[in-house]
């Protein structure tokens, strides 16, 4: 009771509040869960039942959901999709675990990655071949925004090292690139990747869509996280430089031993964030006409038979997105919470 | 030491050097192989196609592709300048709400906060074009939520003085009206952006010291005093510069336009790019723009930040 009186009814402005609230949500809330619940079709073989029905058509997901998590991927094979699938996500848990942050992680996700790479190209004993025009889906976005962090990664560092050099051609090149891809859309960086980078590459070669767009997104995080890790490097203090530099350390000992261990340690949090709009970004590359799990269920709408249950597909859509980037968000706050001096602590 | 950094540049230098020009080989090899003769002419050709909508100028098939693409930059503009300002005004909302001393109110923009933020944005504009295309009744049978505005499946129509939205045939004429694809992007926009620029307001809010509030109040400032003459002008001092580069976003962001229809900028230079084959000046168009853009807003965060370092306010 007094919880109530301190919270919901403190003044006259806030007890009106309150009342608003409450009674919107009586007035909107019923009807809502009327059309998503009650009234709702979740099962049904075809759509006459979902048109008949006042309520929502979940029967479009649960109907559609094998295309919505694997795409084109040949049907009695989709284990080895959902396979890798599970394996990419038990990466991503095993790396956010603070005791697997060491050098043995980098080797962990190769060797994490080639296996994926076999499970899902197949073309040996017991997995037929699957070209890479078949892949979509969840793993599709889930392989997009895995590579492209792994890959981006390192490059990001080279950046960020690169725009603290003392050299100035090499600053202003690094400057230049991650400001020239941080000033432009994600889309344009796309479109490079897909109608111009073809024109760029000598006659008779090509690479394939896949790729392209990946190595789009690599070339797009990688500026984004430069600028991450260089504010790691500029949070580490000066007398540690310095002592490098007494012990007689190389460049690239100071680096590599003494500053990227504590500047990484340091901005995981906002590598982390980084990282969460990096996998919404994906979803761009539906606009190239790539199939990942965005492009999978906008395809499902265009069946005529179940056309017009685009708020539920998008609704379904959102929860499974929602669902990845809560618990991301969720990780960094943990982080963000633990202090600088946590992150920094050996274990 | 010296001499190794110099001989580094220069190495740097001569592989940016051979990398371009192994790509302007290439490149001029392939157009010239398949007929399609660069540079920036076919601006001046005749477009040939029709956009849905314009904003301040007229616009036939007939014109270039000069003008096609100004009225796509007049769109980006049209639906970037007024989504900053609705995303600023639902985010500094939204933003005060999560520090409002009533619960409920607190979680529930809390709760919107973590929802917009958490969804990509394309979903989002997919999900309201949804709404507004599949849930929204046909003309005939328009929702009317205030007198004079009119949801519909065709649109979102609202009256001008002394003009006011007419049912006449299969659709509503007179007043002013939002395109489906306007409205989607519009309403993802705000609503996403708001999200970000509200976590801006709070953190802008919590930064100025408690003893600061606490003066107000012994000065005996109401709580309005208070907001505008203690807490707003120290707060905002801090939140300009992420806000100006939320803006910059929602700007950029608005280039997905091209998913849903809406003929922005990027959606008129794709579909430039796909009728000419000039993909290498379309994607340097579209860079080009955003480029400025980007370029000159961090020219004027430089100066503003300059000029608040100057008056010894800004740490």
């Amino acid at each position: 009771m007094s919880w109530l009186r301190r919270n919901l009814f403190s003044s006259w402005p806030s007890a009106l509040a309150t009342l608003a609230i409450l009674w919107l949500a009586l007035r909107t809330l019923p009807p809502f869960l009327d059309w998503a619940i009650l009234e709702a079709v979740w099962r049904a073989p075809d759509p006459r039942a979902c048109r008949e029905a006042h309520g929502a058509c979940w029967a479009f997901v649960t109907e559609k959901h094998r295309f919505i998590l694997f795409g084109t991927y040949p049907f009695e094979q989709h284990w080895r999709p959902a396979l890798a699938s599970a394996l990419l996500i038990a990466l991503w848990i095993y790396s956010s675990l603070r005791r697997s942050w060491n050098r043995g992680l980098p080797l962990v996700w190769l060797a994490g990655l080639a296996l994926i790479g076999v499970l899902m190209w197949g073309g040996v004993p017991g997995l037929p071949y699957v070209e890479n025009e078949r892949w979509g889906g969840l793993i599709l976005t889930l392989l997009l925004a895995s590579f492209g962090i792994a890959l981006a990664f390192p490059l990001s560092i080279l950046l960020a090292l690169g725009r603290r050099s003392r050299l100035p051609v090499l600053r202003a090149a690094c400057v230049g690139y991650i400001e020239l891809i941080r000033g432009v859309p994600l889309i344009s960086v796309l479109f490079m990747a897909s109608v111009m980078l073809p024109l760029f590459l000598p006659a008779g070669a090509s690479i394939d869509k896949l790729l392209r767009a990946q190595l789009a997104l690599i070339l797009f995080a990688a500026a984004y996280l430069a600028e991450v890790v260089r504010g790691g490097l500029q949070a580490i203090p000066r007398h540690q430089y310095e002592a490098a530099e007494a012990l007689g350390l190389s460049y690239a000992q100071t680096m590599l031993r003494v500053v990227l261990p504590q500047a990484l340690r340091l901005s995981i949090a906002p590598l982390v964030n980084t990282f969460i709009g990096f996998f919404k970004d994906t979803s761009l590359v539906l606009i190239i006409g790539l199939f990942d799990l965005l492009s999978t269920i906008k395809v499902s709408l265009q069946d005529p038979a179940w056309s017009g249950f685009g708020v539920e597909a998008y609704l379904a859509a959102s929860l499974l997105y929602f669902v990845f980037c809560a618990a991301m968000s969720a990780y960094s706050h943990t982080l963000e919470r633990a202090g600088p001096d946590k992150l920094l602590a050996r274990s | 030491m010296k001499a190794r950094g110099l001989a580094l540049q220069a190495a740097l230098a001569a592989a940016l050097a051979l990398l371009a020009w192994w790509l302007y080989s290439n490149a001029a090899a392939n157009l010239a192989a398949r007929g399609i003769s660069s540079g920036f002419a076919f601006l001046w050709r005749e477009a040939g196609f029709e956009i849905g909508e314009t904003t301040f100028a007229a616009y036939s098939a007939a014109d270039t592709y000069l003008r096609a693409l100004a009225i796509g930059l007049a769109n980006t503009f049209r639906v970037a300048a007024i989504g900053v300002v609705l995303a600023t005004l639902l985010g500094s909302l939204v933003g005060l709400a999560r520090l409002a001393p009533n619960w409920l109110l607190a979680r529930i923009a809390a709760a919107y906060v973590e929802t917009v933020r958490n969804i990509p944005l394309l979903v989002q504009l997919f999900f309201w074009y949804a709404v507004i295309t599949d849930s929204l009744p046909p003309p005939a049978e328009a929702l009317e939520p205030l007198p004079g505005v009119f949801l519909t499946n065709r649109g979102i129509f609202f009256p001008l003085p002394g003009d006011v939205p007419q049912l006449s045939g299969f659709n509503f004429s007179g007043g002013a009206a939002l395109t489906p694809e306007f409205a989607a992007l519009l309403i993802g926009l705000t609503t996403y952006t708001a999200g970000f620029i509200a976590e801006i307001v709070r953190a802008g809010i919590l930064s100025v010291p408690r003893g600061q509030v606490e003066a107000a109040r012994s000065l005996g400032l109401g709580r309005r005093a208070e907001l505008r003459h203690v807490l707003l002008p120290q707060a905002l001092r801090l939140m300009v510069p992420p806000m100006t580069s939320q803006y910059l976003n929602l700007t950029k962001n608005s280039s997905l336009a091209v998913a849903i229809g809406y003929p922005d900028l990027v959606s008129i230079a794709n579909t430039a790019m796909n009728q000419t084959g000039q993909a290498i000046e379309g994607v340097a168009v579209i860079m080009a723009v955003f480029l400025t853009i980007s370029l000159s807003i961090s020219a004027f965060m430089n100066w503003y930040n300059r000029r608040s370092a100057l008056r010894g306010l800004a740490a």
